[in-house]
């Protein structure tokens, strides 16, 4: 049997070699990228370089906008979840169908449509300005930029969510009112802590990409407003200072470990699943 | 009663968020006009100019092929690895689960980047190749994650007992185990897939000259002018998916028992 | 279900992979071409590939600070380049170019001779490179929503306009545009001079509607700006579009640039690369890439074949240069130059 285990274990290593390969190599050179100067001399300078005003402003202002978003995602997630919950079963699944179809048009293109609604001439000005009301100015302002995180990301709020509510015995909900709990109190003594899981893994899969795009600045954005995700792209790709792109990686990475971590000790109760 | 319309109205201003610029690009599909930025009227013919652009055909292909090869490969090396991750021993295990994780969790741009910078230093001819092998990379991790809560709910002694009774070890595997795991690999596959198909930030840092997969030529369209021909294909894209799902949906198989499962599944397959 | 599923998403795969059939195989090699988005007629691609037998591998990028990066890590290999005048310089420089070899290109001699001699201030000799495509830098405005005669770069940076400028999102351009403001050459690398552009840009930020690089296009067409920064090139295509569109070369003097043909020190198939530049210069090639992109051909052969007098004759098209003033062309400033560049923009552009 013990023989038998070995090979079993030994069945992995072409994932193991893989991963070796193409996940820990690759951030191994991130790191020494990050870590040393053009001419390969060791260096903090580019991690250092973080503070400096314009690479400040973009993290915090990525920050930001990022938690704005992930906010507006759990206000306008939390209700439809239940709704959709309460539901009848037979029509769930098509709702979840909804939710999920949208994705299967590429991301950039929906972002971009979003351009075409939003601009000054735009269609939702159109409609404005014929029914006489005062147009719209928020393309190319980070309003617009939160808008495009919350359209892109509002699914990966709604699913994980309404996973967990859905999931909630109705009878101990029936229990809590049969003692006397009014609706609030069921809401806050039952539904939102049992809810608890599906808020956190929401949150990370909102927070996360929010924090490092750089597609959505760049589309509603206007390019006026640089994000720490835009910086460390220009700097890869026109600067081609990869030194500091990696150094300013590293950072952004330790941001995310550290949110993690945050989101990890309000989830103390339940096991944490990510998806 | 006001509750009920409260709550039908939620879902409806929802759902116009959320389709708002589907519409918008269906539309454009039809606008006669070649610029994003005026309505010429109605036309078909970006639906008929769209089968001889060479470049978006070559796109699709890429992308079809890129995510079709990548799924299959992340589920084969990934449920390999599952059975492999069982038999590990508690430490060594979360090891290699952390390592799984780094992927998912880490920045896209980041992963980009350094697989980049990964493929410069070794050599590789930047190509279909290497946006293959970033594909794989960041795939396998969403097949381990739906194969392995499969595999723990797994009862051990089913296997052995195959084993005792005369099975040979691969045997056993195909006959007591694969099955039981099955909607664990089917669900990664498909969410592989998913992912494969959407991604544009990996395949930005490690695509290769001349090839393109869809996301990374609208990239660069979007800057110009996207070619309406892009409209017409999303708007195939889109629309034979929904109906597929809808076909699928409304089988009236099974369909009572639509459980939580089948839910959480999707949620992976939007994740 | 799941089953189900995973059969359902294989038929639409094959679904989408039958109706898109990629023909065409490559009989004499291949040549891996690094152009500007949109800055060909694909017609003359497949006209090339019939004629030759070779597959172009086709790439584009968008700008020559993204497309530097790429030829010098060397990551992918290409045999046919078009940058503009400084990067060429600065290709130059870092060894990145071989000569290109002149008997093979016998069409090269359709090129206008002063064109040659332009390029001699980033190619001295006329070794490395063949030029494409020339034109200026100049402000694109809306008629209907400007009722003021347009002839000098401050027009950008008035408060009337708030909202309704496009400005390029690009190092030099953005600086340029500043520096000759100001009166300075945009090939300074003095640092009170530069900071001054940079606070000047800095100033006008609030002013911008947005940074763009090819879109400027796009929303002047759909009348979202009434003032924008834009090359030559596009003023023809955008007047088609929208007539109340109008294009000038302001008074303090602007850019003029060459993009050229180059071939860099690594490609693999010289031979290829130089029957496509050859091709690319043929009269009736550059003929028909000049209506498609309507970027200023130096092509003389090709400029007499054009039937419409008025666009041959075009002062957008074709502009007397010796009526401007103060009209420079990029120089490459050496890595220091080109860091304290990126760094200041970075500033106005986090601002």
């Amino acid at each position: 049997m013990d023989n038998h285990k070995r090979n079993l274990k030994i069945l992995g290593s072409p994932y193991y070699l893989w991963s070796a390969f193409f996940i820990i190599i690759p951030l191994a050179m991130v790191f020494y990228y990050g870590l040393t100067d053009r001419s390969g001399a060791f260096t903090l300078a580019n991690i250092a370089s973080i503070i400096q005003t314009e690479h400040i402003k973009g993290l915090f202002l990525a920050l930001e906008l990022s938690f704005i978003s992930t906010v507006i995602c759990i206000l306008l997630a939390y209700p439809l979840a239940m709704i959709l919950s309460a539901r009848k079963v037979s029509s769930k699944s098509f709702i979840v169908l909804i939710f999920i179809l949208p994705m299967w048009m590429n991301f950039l293109l929906r972002t971009m449509a979003w351009q075409t609604l939003l601009e000054k001439t735009g269609v939702i000005n159109s409609v404005l300005s014929f029914l006489g009301l005062p147009v719209l100015k928020i393309i190319n302002t980070p309003s617009a930029i939160i808008l495009g995180m919350v359209y892109n990301f509002l699914p990966f709020m709604v699913l994980p969510l309404y996973n967990c509510i859905s999931k909630i015995d109705e009878n101990v909900i029936n229990a809590a009112r049969d003692l006397g709990a009014n609706s609030l109190k069921v809401f806050t003594r039952i539904i939102l802590p049992l809810s608890i899981p599906g808020i956190i893994s929401g949150i990370t899969m909102v927070f996360i990409p929010a924090l490092t795009t750089f597609v959505i600045s760049k589309l509603l954005g206007g390019s006026k407003i640089l994000l720490i995700g835009n910086i460390i792209e220009e700097e890869f790709t026109q600067a081609s200072n990869w030194n500091l792109g990696s150094g300013l990686s590293i950072v952004l990475m330790i941001f995310i470990i550290v949110s993690m971590v945050i989101t990890e000790i309000f989830d103390k109760g339940g096991e944490s699943n990510f998806l | 009663m006001i509750k009920k319309i409260c709550r039908n109205i939620y879902l409806i201003l929802i759902f116009v968020f959320l389709y708002a610029p589907i519409v918008t690009l269906v539309v454009l599909s039809f606008n006669k006009s070649k610029t994003r930025a005026k309505w010429g009227g109605f036309t078909l013919k970006w639906y008929g100019s769209l089968f001889t652009n060479e470049a978006i055909m070559g796109a699709l292909m890429n992308t079809l092929l890129i995510a079709l090869v990548a799924s299959v490969v992340s589920t084969l090396i990934g449920t390999i690895a599952c059975i492999s991750i069982m038999n590990l021993n508690k430490k060594m295990r979360s090891v290699v689960m952390g390592v799984t994780n780094i992927p998912m969790l880490n920045a896209e741009i980041v992963t980009g980047i350094s697989l980049m910078l990964l493929f410069i230093s070794f050599n590789f001819k930047f190509g279909l190749g290497t946006i293959l092998l970033s594909h794989i990379t960041f795939c396998i991790p969403y097949v381990i994650l739906s194969v392995m809560p499969r595999m723990q709910q797994l009862n051990p002694y089913a296997y052995e007992a195959a084993l005792d009774l005369g099975a040979g070890p691969v045997y056993g595997f195909f006959k007591v185990i694969l099955p039981e795991i099955m909607p664990g690999i089917a669900s990664g596959f498909l969410m592989a897939f998913t992912m494969s198909l959407d991604d544009f930030i990996i395949t930005h840092f490690t695509k290769g000259a001349g090839v393109d997969t869809l996301s990374t030529k609208i990239y660069t369209e979007v800057k110009k002018g996207i070619k309406p021909e892009m409209y017409a294909l999303s708007t195939i894209i889109f629309v034979t998916v929904l109906i597929l799902l809808l076909l699928v949906n409304y089988k009236p198989l099974e369909k009572r028992q639509k459980t939580d499962k089948e839910v959480k599944e999707a949620v992976k397959v939007g994740g | 279900m799941k089953k189900n599923h995973v059969i359902v998403m294989l038929l639409a795969v094959m679904v989408l992979a039958l109706t898109s059939c990629k023909g065409g195989s490559a009989k004499n090699g291949e040549v891996v071409v690094y152009n500007w988005g949109e800055y060909i007629d694909p017609e003359t691609i497949t006209m090339f590939e019939n004629e030759t037998g070779i597959k172009v591998v086709y790439d584009e990028f968008e700008t020559n600070e993204t497309m530097y990066p790429k030829v010098e890590a060397g990551a992918t290999v290409y045999d046919v380049i078009c940058p503009s005048d400084y990067t060429i310089q600065k290709m130059i420089d870092n060894d990145l170019l071989q000569e290109i070899n002149f008997d093979n290109i016998p069409n090269a001699k359709n090129i206008g001779a002063q064109y040659y001699e332009k390029s001699t201030e980033f190619d001295p000799g006329n070794k490395y490179s063949i030029p494409y495509c020339w034109g200026t830098v100049g402000i694109l405005y809306n008629k209907t929503m400007v009722d003021e005669p347009i002839d000098s770069w401050t027009v950008l940076w008035d408060p009337k306009y708030k909202d309704n400028i496009l400005m390029q999102d690009s190092v030099r351009d953005a600086f340029m545009v500043a520096l000759k403001t100001k009166g300075y050459s945009m090939n300074t690398t003095d640092l009170d001079e530069l900071t001054e552009a940079k606070n000047y840009l800095m100033e006008q930020k609030p002013l911008v509607q947005a940074y763009v690089i090819d879109q400027v296009r796009d929303k002047m067409i759909g009348d979202e700006a009434a003032i924008g920064v834009i090359y030559s090139g596009e003023a023809i295509y955008t007047q088609r579009e929208n007539e109340n569109l109008e294009y000038v070369i302001p008074k303090e003097g602007t850019n003029v640039w060459i993009d050229s043909w180059v071939i860099p020190k690594n490609a693999r198939n010289v031979e290829n690369a130089e029957k496509f530049i050859d091709f690319m210069c043929r009269e009736d090639i550059a003929l028909l890439n000049f209506e498609y992109i309507t970027y200023s051909t130096p092509n003389d052969a090709a400029r007499d074949l054009i039937e419409d007098e008025d666009i041959r004759n075009s002062k957008i098209a074709f502009p007397d240069l010796s009526q401007y003033q103060n009209l420079e062309t990029y120089k490459y400033l050496g890595q220091e130059g080109d860091e304290l560049y990126n760094e200041l923009w970075k500033e106005v552009k986090s601002d």
